[in-house]
């Protein structure tokens, strides 16, 4: 790994939903267990990319980062400053550095503002330009991400889902932030569209110095954007490497059944594959299995993993797997 | 909203439209007898006889200018209860919604306590402490309102509260107060834009109610309901005195539900504003 | 030859305040009994409502079939009553859609609902319904079937809400299964269960398919025959293998130097696709690609081109020879046919090199 600073640094961090009953007086009887101890590192510059299928707890993990959701346990650090420790101003002046785009074009955009104040939104704010000078840092924005400042005085609902897509991101890019949480920001879009938001994000990470959280189940596009990746399943961290690493010397048997399932544009090629094939479904974050997670559908499956619940460990080059079967 | 234009002209141009005076006592100034039939030149009347289109009240005043001239009273009653009902309704359901928790529960049980009262009892209530006269009954109206409204409210931003752009909102670092009125009210006062629209016809009906039992106007304001209260002994030997004013509530509720309707089809959040 | 399925022409209209929407104009192809055709294009090109159309689903109004024939087996369907459809679907025709959880009716249990088919088109009693019932149940994967029998919808998870789809849509053993984007809304390792379960059945019972997606790496393990389609029409057709390794169409090309392989690396940026979907209520004269492609001609923006072949059982819509480039320049197939005689031949190379340039300016709209 380069020796470039350390921008996020999560540690064993837990999101934990309630889930209440009773009439009058409402009582937890379990908690859905979203996220349940994740720990990694993110540094400058890089596009960290966050996989997982639909109930791994990879767009909690994203939000409760950035304090949207307020974490169970565990801690966020960024640029140094342990982010629990801010309240209410301070958190939301910190805000300014650390974005967020959605997953969905439709529904994070105000349908009653226009799209010039909407981007604007961050720069009153922070009151990071004067009135009149907002007015062309919008404009700025929005040749940025490459569409055309007339634009600032429509509405969102004129817009296609592409469209609305660069608009969230110019909303993000207002504040100049330093690190962006990515979520699912393409899997709304078309084929066709996709390809362009993906590279408009990279030529804004090379152009402006951004650093990425990338959540995404499209293993495809996350092997094309992403330098390292994390893998989860149900809350935890199964498997975390460097990209190429993990693609082509995947350890973890989820990790491998996923790489698997994931279909190639190319038909003899797909023909003569071999697919792992999981049984069963993923087990409910309410009641996970004792042990390790994965455990019910593991084809390894051995005595301790129903038993002993693994951790992460580093096997070599920086790739960490928590598995049994690696001893 | 052809029908609400037309009385709102009405009310604005009462003092041209209207021939007479709807206060001014025509003993001695007019050969007119109390409750005198309607005579209308038009209809065969004959031209020596003054025309009085809807005939001449008990107090010998000219129905037709005092119906005219209750158009004025009622739609400014409407919009002025609905009105403040909408606001503190608006204000109050909001908060409840948005900061949740108690003070949600605080606020809403104070309004449930409200809307279990019966209508009637209430404003009867209310302007015996204060004194029957149209404010005081405008106001009781008012505040019979508040929490079908803050309800309405509630329940609105409870779900624009979950919307992402809210969400989004937390996340640019703006403060709760700001997504609250930037972004989460903007969002939820359409179901209660139709609900006031609707409730306006309704706070008439309430005037003319509270009127009728000698609660709200007084004489000899030209209130439709307390016209009605003053010849409602008239029925069948000047019906025509009962009748004029019943039509003039009758066509301005209608008005108001028919607005409030179409309100609730444009605003239709399917249809993506 | 009698085919199993031949739409011939198929056009479909819907009529809305705004105006007139094209969905779908003029398709054509052919399945034979036994086959997997898919039919690949983005959201708005039309390949659902064509299917739809097949199975006269279309509302009415406001849509409407304007025009073409549907054969199944040489009997025009678009012709039949609405009495004799309800025949044809569930029995002969069966289709599974995307949102398993709303395809269901919640009141209902799984089993009662699979049963259904079978009394109304197969006419068995309760009894024996409910043993077929639960004989599918098993056939599709799904644990402890006769259990699950008596289980409602909310109760399944995704991956076996879909299962049960394909179970009651198999429960009369139809000729041809329609399968409207079904993995769509699954994880990827339970689309690989699906995918597989769906290719298992078919080669027990034999029964044709259709697989309508927008993802193309799902498709190419799927299905011999492959649809693409555009703006409500065809734009290339022909043998996946021979479409994936040799795209004619610029769209074709385009869609699929755009998609990122998840077995390969890629350093370079994705090819785009400039400008946005077309509107179907006004399309454009001439191809509906055209205002979008890098290898437009004049022609391209004044007559819609007619599908043509480019090699055997190769055929695109096309006015302009496109050929695909990989690790050199292809030469053009020497038999080379042109609707309306005259031949606009270009012969391009790299096509990457343009579209990336296209990038820049193109988003702007």
């Amino acid at each position: 790994m380069t020796d470039n600073q350390v921008l996020v640094h999560v540690e064993n961090l837990k999101k934990y939903f309630p889930i209440t009953s009773g009439l009058l007086i409402r009582r937890q009887v379990g908690a859905v267990k979203a996220v349940d101890g994740l720990t990694f590192d993110i540094y400058a510059g890089e596009t960290f990319g966050l996989v997982g299928e639909s109930g791994c707890g990879k767009t909690t993990a994203g939000r409760t980062i950035l304090q949207l959701y307020q974490p169970t346990a565990g801690q966020v650090t960024f640029g140094g400053v342990d982010l629990s420790t801010l309240k209410g101003k301070e958190l939301r002046r910190t805000r300014r550095r650390m974005q967020i785009i959605f997953q969905d074009p439709y529904a994070s955009l105000n349908p009653r503002m226009t799209v010039g104040r909407i981007i604007g939104e961050p720069l009153r704010i922070h009151k990071i330009a004067l009135k009149d000078e907002q007015t062309e840092r919008v404009e700025e924005l929005l040749h940025l991400v490459r569409l055309n400042p007339y634009f600032a005085n429509r509405y969102p609902h004129e817009f296609s889902g592409g469209q609305r897509q660069r608009i969230g991101i110019a909303r993000a890019l207002a504040s100049n932030p330093e690190f962006i949480v990515c979520d699912e920001p393409i899997s709304a879009l078309d084929v066709s569209i996709q390809a362009q938001v993906v590279n408009l994000l990279e030529d804004l990470q090379e152009q402006l110095g951004l650093t990425y959280l990338f959540i995404a189940h499209d293993l495809s596009m996350v092997r094309h954007i992403c330098s390292r990746v994390a893998v989860m399943y149900l809350g935890k961290i199964v498997e975390l490497s460097e990209k190429v690493e993990l693609y082509n010397n995947a350890l973890h048997p989820y990790t491998q059944a996923l790489l698997s399932a994931v279909p190639v544009p190319d038909p003899p090629v797909e023909r003569k594959r071999q697919r792992i094939i999981l049984e069963g479904d993923v087990p409910s974050p309410i009641d996970p299995p004792p042990g390790c997670r994965f455990c019910t559908r593991c084809p390894y499956v051995m005595d301790i993993c129903n038993r002993e619940e693994p951790q992460l460990q580093d096997v070599g080059g920086s790739h960490f797997v928590a598995c049994h079967l690696m001893k | 909203m052809i029908i609400l234009g037309f009385l709102t002209l009405v009310a604005i141009f009462a003092p041209v439209i209207a021939p007479y005076d709807p206060l001014q006592v025509l003993i001695g100034i007019e050969p007119v007898k109390k409750r005198q039939a309607p005579c209308i030149h038009l209809l065969g009347c004959p031209r020596d006889q003054p025309q009085h289109v809807m005939g001449i009240d008990g107090n010998v005043r000219d129905e037709f200018s005092r119906v005219i001239y209750g158009t004025r009273i009622s739609l400014s009653i409407g919009f002025i209860t609905i009105g403040a009902a909408v606001i503190v309704g608006a204000l109050l359901g909001a908060i409840a919604g948005y900061a949740g928790g108690w003070i949600s529960n605080a606020i809403m049980r104070v309004l449930d306590v409200l809307l279990a009262f019966p209508f009637l009892l209430l404003a009867i209530a209310i302007v015996a402490v204060l004194g029957p006269g149209l404010t005081n009954a405008m106001m009781a109206i008012a505040t019979i309102n508040v929490p079908a409204f803050a309800r309405v409210m509630r329940s609105s931003v409870l779900t624009v509260k979950e919307e992402e752009y809210v969400v989004a909102a937390r996340a640019i670092g703006a403060g709760p107060i700001e997504t609250l009125f930037l972004h989460v009210l903007p969002n939820a006062i359409s179901p209660l834009i139709v609900q006031g629209t609707l409730g306006i016809g309704t706070a008439i009906l309430e005037t003319a109610a509270l009127s009728f039992i000698g609660m709200g106007a007084q004489p000899p304001d030209p209130e439709w309901g307390a016209m009605l209260a003053a010849e409602r002994n008239q029925v069948f030997s000047a019906p025509y005195l009962v009748f004029f004013p019943g039509l003039a509530i009758m066509v301005t509720v209608l008005g108001f539900n028919l607005l409030g309707d179409g309100l609730r089809d444009a605003l239709d959040p399917r249809l993506r504003l | 030859m009698t085919h199993l399925l031949d739409v011939k022409n198929l056009t479909t209209r819907f009529y809305t305040p705004e105006g007139v929407v094209h969905a779908v104009n003029g398709i054509s192809y052919t399945l034979e009994q036994g086959e997997a055709l898919g039919i690949v294009g983005e959201s708005g090109c039309g390949k659902s409502v064509s299917v739809l159309s097949i199975m006269k689903l279309i509302p009415d109004p406001p849509g409407r079939i304007t025009d073409g024939e549907v054969l199944y087996w040489e009997q025009d369907l678009l012709k039949l009553t609405n009495t004799q459809m309800q025949n044809v679907r569930g029995k002969d025709i069966a289709m599974i859609f995307q949102d398993p959880m709303t395809s269901f009716n919640p009141v209902l249990t799984i089993g009662h609902q699979i049963s259904e088919s079978l009394t109304i088109h197969l006419g068995m009693n309760d009894k024996k319904a409910r043993k077929r019932a639960i004989e599918l149940l098993d056939m599709v994967g799904i644990p402890q079937p006769a259990q699950r029998y008596a289980s409602y919808p909310h109760q399944f998870s995704g991956g076996m809400r879909q299962r049960a789809m394909i179970a009651m849509a198999l429960a009369c053993e139809p000729s041809i299964l329609i399968a409207d984007e079904p993995t769509t809304a699954l994880d990827v390792t339970i689309q690989a269960q699906i995918v597989d379960l769906v290719k298992n059945l078919r080669d027990k019972l034999g029964m044709a398919v259709i697989w309508i997606t927008h993802d193309l790496g799902v498709v190419a393990g799927m299905v011999e025959k492959l649809v693409v389609m555009y703006a409500g029409f065809i734009v290339e057709r022909g043998h996946i293998d021979d479409i994936y390794a040799d795209p004619r169409h610029p769209y074709t090309l385009s869609l699929l130097n755009s998609i990122p392989r998840i077995d390969r690396s890629s350093d370079e940026k994705l090819a785009t696709i400039p400008g946005l979907p077309p509107d179907l209520l006004g399309l454009p004269p001439g191809c509906p690609f055209a205002p979008r492609c890098a290898y437009a001609v004049e022609r391209c923006h004044r007559e819609n081109p007619q599908l043509a072949s480019v090699g055997v059982n190769h055929e695109i819509a096309c006015w302009v020879d496109v050929t695909a480039q990989s690790s050199g320049s292809f030469a053009p197939p020497t038999s080379h046919q042109k609707q309306g005689g005259t031949r606009a031949r270009q012969q391009r190379t790299a096509p990457t090199a343009q579209l990336h340039q296209d990038t820049q300016e193109g988003c702007d709209d």
